[in-house]
């Protein structure tokens, strides 16, 4: 018998999983139905999940941990056990900012903070939501890159960052695709870098249920993670990319140009509305190496980040923090499908200059290029 | 004497904007001012001071009130969604109703319980209307449809426009398919053929 389960979404590059799980038989393989409900906002996609109108969504990494730790709205405690997708943001100003900036090299965030520290004054720079990897990355990016810039961080609906640019309510942005091409079409915003280039495998998106679901439904858990895995790894294929832009692409999705997914999906990015059009490596990543796991050293660092700038205790808050990353249900649902299988539940974030294999469980198990911009490396054993 | 609540009514459809305003109006004494710009929301907001924000559940403006609970200066007034500090009867109410409520920190939720009901109800009747729209505009759309693909018949037939339709009512039934699935084959069919 089909199984019926909502799962809530918002139309979005990084959406693919879902939407490819329920439209190419990966859910009906599991005996699923997927009923994809779309949200306008991450608080209404909140609301869905703590009132029980989805037992699933699409959710910012950032949020489950920001909730862990008293931070920001909303009633129940969540939890994830698949990562689906590492990075996609891109980082871009306004025309006049980037008149002002000078030629600048796309892709090199320390000589972007110099730049920028160099210009003086307040900028205004637009974020899809206060907890956000967005604002993480932004955060993390002007501490390190323009420290004592004065930088006012402000939340905007990423349809609506193209025109905030226009009416002058933002200089900058950082945001995931399509809505950073978007502005750069049609507010001739430029590109300064992708969120890979600040954290190569920073958690974007994460597959987010009430804390206690999955256990309580152990069999609709296996199914649902398991199809949507199955999902990535196909949405993952090279082959399979045209296609799935075309199916983004559809009203019923996203509603946008199947040309600025298909360069989202491939890592090209036009930096500017004249051009030109450059490559970005691991730009996202929806299953590359062990891009599902959901690694309980991401949700530390978050924890540790957020606890910072909240003047939380740091040791409690990368305790809560991992706990929200449940990478035991990940070994419990899918070790028999065959996904990669690491020992160990944490890893050092950054400090991997290049892809390296770790012991796996079954297999060997690929670890992908894991650096910050800055060369700084995140053990979380040491810094708990 | 109680001060008199201050609400701010996020909407950018002024006549929903102000069947808003009138049953809250009838709700009690209350200041309500009405927000209609998407731009500059956040601080639009906060220069009213609310105790009150009152904004459709669905608008996408709803993330940038997050950010006003996030307020920590000494002079802000956090503003929280009104899951957090109330009974879920009520918050699962307004959001079936489709409406959020965001209160500032510490108000009565005896004080708050008659505008939310009838700002619940207000909501109500727009999400009834707007699922009525939404089916008149699917018949209309289907009757269109209906009637290429009868006019199509008839001349591809050369026969009337009763025995056309009867047709299309015999495909459907003999396939058991909605008769507008049918219609739309053809039309789709005859576009590819031209």
């Amino acid at each position: 018998m089909t199984q019926s389960l909502a799962l809530g979404y918002i139309p979005l590059v990084d959406a693919a999983p879902l939407i490819v799980a329920a439209e190419f038989g990966f859910a009906e393989e599991e005996g699923l139905h997927l009923d994809l409900q779309p949200a306008a906002s991450w608080s209404m996609l909140r609301d869905m999940l703590d009132f029980g109108q989805v037992a699933a969504a699409q959710m910012l990494s950032v949020v489950p941990v920001a909730r862990a730790l008293g931070l920001g709205g909303g009633a129940q405690p969540l939890e994830t056990a698949l990562v689906l997708s590492l990075n996609g943001q891109v980082l871009g100003v306004s025309e006049q900012v980037a008149a002002r900036l000078g030629p600048l090299a796309f892709g090199a965030p320390q000589a972007a903070g110099q730049a920028i520290a160099a210009l003086g004054g307040r900028l205004r720079i637009g974020v899809p939501f206060p907890f956000s990897m967005q604002a993480e990355l932004l955060h993390y990016w002007l501490e390190r890159a323009a420290p004592g810039v004065c930088v006012d961080i402000r939340t905007v609906p990423p349809p609506r960052m193209a025109a905030a640019l226009l009416a002058d309510e933002i200089d900058g942005f950082c945001v995931g695709e399509p809505w950073g091409s978007h502005a750069v079409e049609m507010a001739g915003a430029r590109l300064l870098f992708a969120g890979s280039a600040i954290w190569s495998q920073a958690p974007e998106k994460v597959l987010a249920c009430r804390r206690g679901w999955m256990a309580e439904h152990p069999d609709a858990a296996g199914r649902l993670l398991r199809a949507v895995w199955r999902a990535t790894r196909w949405a993952a294929e090279a082959e399979n990319l045209t296609t799935l832009a075309e199916v983004l692409a559809q009203r019923a999705y996203l509603d946008v140009q199947p040309e600025l997914i298909d360069r989202a999906l491939a890592g090209r990015l036009l930096v500017s509305s004249a051009g030109p059009e450059v490559r970005v490596p691991q730009f996202l990543t929806l299953h590359r190496g062990a891009a599902s796991f959901p690694w309980r050293s991401q949700a530390a660092w978050i924890g540790a980040r957020l606890a910072a700038r909240s003047g939380i205790d740091p040791v409690a808050a990368m305790d809560s923090a991992r706990a929200t990353f449940r990478s035991d249900l990940f070994r419990l649902h899918l070790g028999a499908v065959g996904a990669a299988m690491p020992r160990a539940s944490d890893k050092i974030e950054g400090g991997l200059e290049q892809a390296e294999a770790v012991a796996g469980v079954a297999a060997p198990v690929i670890l992908e290029r894991n650096r910050f911009f800055d060369g700084a490396v995140f053990d979380p054993a040491v810094s708990a | 004497m109680i001060e008199q609540l201050s609400i701010v009514v996020v909407e950018k459809d002024r006549d929903r904007a102000l069947l808003i305003v009138d049953a809250l109006r009838e709700a009690g004494d209350l200041r309500i001012t009405v927000i209609g710009e998407e731009s500059g929301l956040a601080r639009k907001i906060a220069e009213q001071r609310p105790d009150l924000v009152l904004i459709d559940l669905r608008s996408p403006s709803r993330d940038v009130l997050e950010e006003l609970a996030l307020a920590s200066g000494p002079m802000d007034r956090p503003v929280a969604m009104f899951v957090d500090r109330s009974d879920t009867g009520l918050t699962r109410a307004a959001i079936e109703a489709g409406v959020s409520a965001y209160v500032v920190d510490g108000l009565r939720p005896e004080r708050i319980r008659p505008i939310l009901d009838a700002a619940i109800a207000r909501f109500h009747m727009f999400s009834r209307m707007r699922s009525e729209l939404a089916a008149t505009k699917a018949a209309l759309e289907e009757r269109k449809v209906i009637d290429r693909a009868k006019g199509l018949v008839m001349r591809a037939k050369g026969i009337g426009e009763d025995e056309a339709y009867g047709l299309l009512r015999k495909a459907a039934m003999d396939q058991g398919k909605r008769l507008v699935d049918v219609a739309q084959a053809i039309v789709t069919a005859a576009d590819l053929l031209r």
